[in-house]
């Protein structure tokens, strides 16, 4: 099912001539049995009020994928009496289950890092430690390594220059929804640059939901655990009594 | 073919899950372990989370343990009285061994505190039964297989005996309690039905003959890993309905096949290669503690204060 959502423009500064309006090849993604991750396409246009003025620079897009924000505990190991013992903690207390950046150009060189903080664009701006404890020895490499092992699991993606822009007015991109995604909606922005100044945004959301036996099970462990348990042992329970029957069978 | 887990959260194959089940269900049938201590490994290694993978891994082995002791119970090799005391004494150990769990949840520590467990008891276990059973091999060879000596210790001379007919054991079950009761504490806490404990045991200390040794085990794993399913579901919600169902397709095959093989072989040579068994996943674990990880940190989801 792909159904084209038109984007909701959000407030656009005063002086801005140019706004993006863009799409989304789903704006609904349903996890089922067979799920094995999701391509979403991402395409848009500018809308222009005005002739563009000869002295800006060239047109520059930033889409960003991002799924709900969670607290995650992340540990440090430390070599102690020869082994190797988690240490030192930090509870990161913002990162986004799944971030994926794709731009039409590399981030540092056409985005201020000031517009990066502003709209908390790129890994650095996204994954957040509130306070940090003061006993820990550079708490940095705890948000460095939340980045790292997500990078590592295709959670966080960056793609550099993966948007194309046509006649700087057409663009599209494609970005991949790994296997392991977890439910919720998944904000996704489009933001339009020129002299590494974001211009406007536009912004949507794919719900990422479970369907079906999957739902039935999700909700059944959750709302109604003691028989979800008893279920399972009851499952358990038949299927070994049927395995050995089988075998009792075709051993005659 | 990939299938989403629903509880777990990730995509997986689902016949690489059937091979797991299938594979450590032999093991389960052949040496009446539940297989726990090699499929929690397993499961971490494939991307299940941890939570997941311990509690889910109960409920398979309550299915892969059935099916294994109905073929016992078949051959008459289960000494149900024997395995009703050790399960009084397995399910307060069990209820001991969950909150002791949860406390070191919360001191961030627990899975340290797992695998050097592991690497201890798998150790001394491995040690003893290779060295045990390689001495047996030696003396049943050349003379005619004698009568294993009963030795009856002071243990076995405590009040309150028992007489256990399938063992052929008159013994005061007060060292069969604190056997199933520590074998409970440490099954909670390292997350598996403890038959590899419990086999030692039950041959080492109370002396029980090596045929129902293994179906004994069985029965009361069975009901020490499916209190223990109930307390994750119930506790944690991370028991994973779809993954229990693929493992334990493949487990309950599995432990016939095992069951089987397990009669063809000599005990002493069945003992021997648990031995090994046990010896290479406590080396594995050994190495990793040792070695440094290629990364130092790792991420949980948030402890609640």
């Amino acid at each position: 099912m792909r159904t084209l959502l038109l984007l909701l423009a959000l407030a656009a500064p005063a002086a801005a001539t140019e706004e993006v309006i863009g799409a989304l090849s789903q704006n609904r993604v349903s996890i089922t049995a067979n799920f094995d991750g999701s391509e979403i396409f991402v395409f848009g246009a500018v809308k222009r009020y005005a002739p563009v003025p000869s002295d800006v620079g060239p047109l520059h897009i930033v889409i960003t994928i991002q799924g709900p924000t969670q607290r995650v505990t992340v540990r440090r190991k430390e070599r102690i009496f020869g082994i190797w013992v988690n240490r030192d903690t930090v509870e990161v207390d913002e990162a986004p289950s799944f971030y994926a950046i794709a731009t039409s150009g590399p981030l540092d060189e056409i985005m201020f890092e000031t517009e990066r903080l502003r709209h908390g664009i790129g890994f650095d701006k996204a994954v957040r430690v509130v306070g940090a404890p003061e006993d820990v020895l550079n708490p940095r490499s705890f948000t460095e390594a939340v980045v790292r092992i997500r990078r590592a699991n295709g959670l966080y993606a960056q793609l550099d220059g993966a948007v194309d822009i046509r006649e700087e007015t057409l663009f599209s991109t494609s970005v991949a929804l790994p296997a392991n995604l977890v439910e919720g909606d998944y904000r996704t922005r489009m933001l339009l640059l020129r002299d590494r100044a974001v211009l406007h945004v536009a912004e949507t959301e794919i719900t990422v939901r479970k369907e079906g036996l999957e739902r039935l099970i999700y909700v059944t462990a959750h709302e109604r655990p003691l028989l979800y348990g008893l279920l399972s042992l009851a499952v358990a329970l038949f299927a070994g009594w049927v395995a050995s029957e089988v075998f009792r069978l075709l051993r005659r | 073919m990939q299938i989403y887990l629903p509880i777990a959260e990730v995509s997986v194959n689902a016949f690489l899950l059937l091979g797991l089940g299938g594979m450590v269900g032999v093991l389960s049938g052949m040496f009446g372990v539940g297989g726990g201590f090699l499929m929690t490994p397993l499961l971490f290694f494939i991307g299940i989370p941890p939570a997941v993978a311990v509690a889910t891994e109960a409920n398979q082995i309550v299915a892969s343990s059935f099916s294994g002791v109905l073929a016992h119970l078949r051959r008459r090799t289960v000494d149900i009285k024997m395995g009703v005391v050790l399960l009084i004494g397995g399910l307060a150990g069990s209820a001991a061994g969950v909150r002791i769990f949860r406390w070191l949840t919360t001191q961030g520590q627990v899975e340290l505190l797992v695998t050097l467990c592991y690497v201890v008891f798998l150790g001394i276990v491995g040690l003893l039964m290779f060295v045990e059973s390689l001495r047996a091999l030696r003396r049943v060879e050349p003379a005619s297989p004698a009568a294993p000596q009963r030795h009856q210790s002071w243990i076995h001379r405590l009040p309150f005996r028992m007489r256990f007919r399938a063992s052929q054991l008159y013994i005061s079950v007060i060292p069969v309690l604190l056997i199933g009761a520590a074998v409970g504490v440490l099954a909670a806490i390292m997350g598996v039905g403890g038959g590899f404990i419990m086999v030692p045991a039950m041959i080492y200390i109370l002396g029980m003959p090596t045929k129902v040794v293994v179906g004994t085990s069985l029965f009361q794993i069975i009901f020490v890993t499916g209190f223990t399913t109930l307390m994750h579901a119930t506790q944690n919600y991370t028991v994973d309905a779809v993954l229990a169902l693929l493992l334990l397709l493949g487990g309950v095959v599995g432990a016939q096949i095992g069951a089987r093989l397990g009669v063809r072989l000599k005990a002493e040579q069945l003992r021997i290669l648990l031995a090994l068994l046990v010896l290479g996943v406590c080396g594995k674990l050994l190495l990793d503690l040792v070695l440094r990880p290629a990364e130092l940190y790792t991420l949980g989801a948030a402890v609640a204060h």
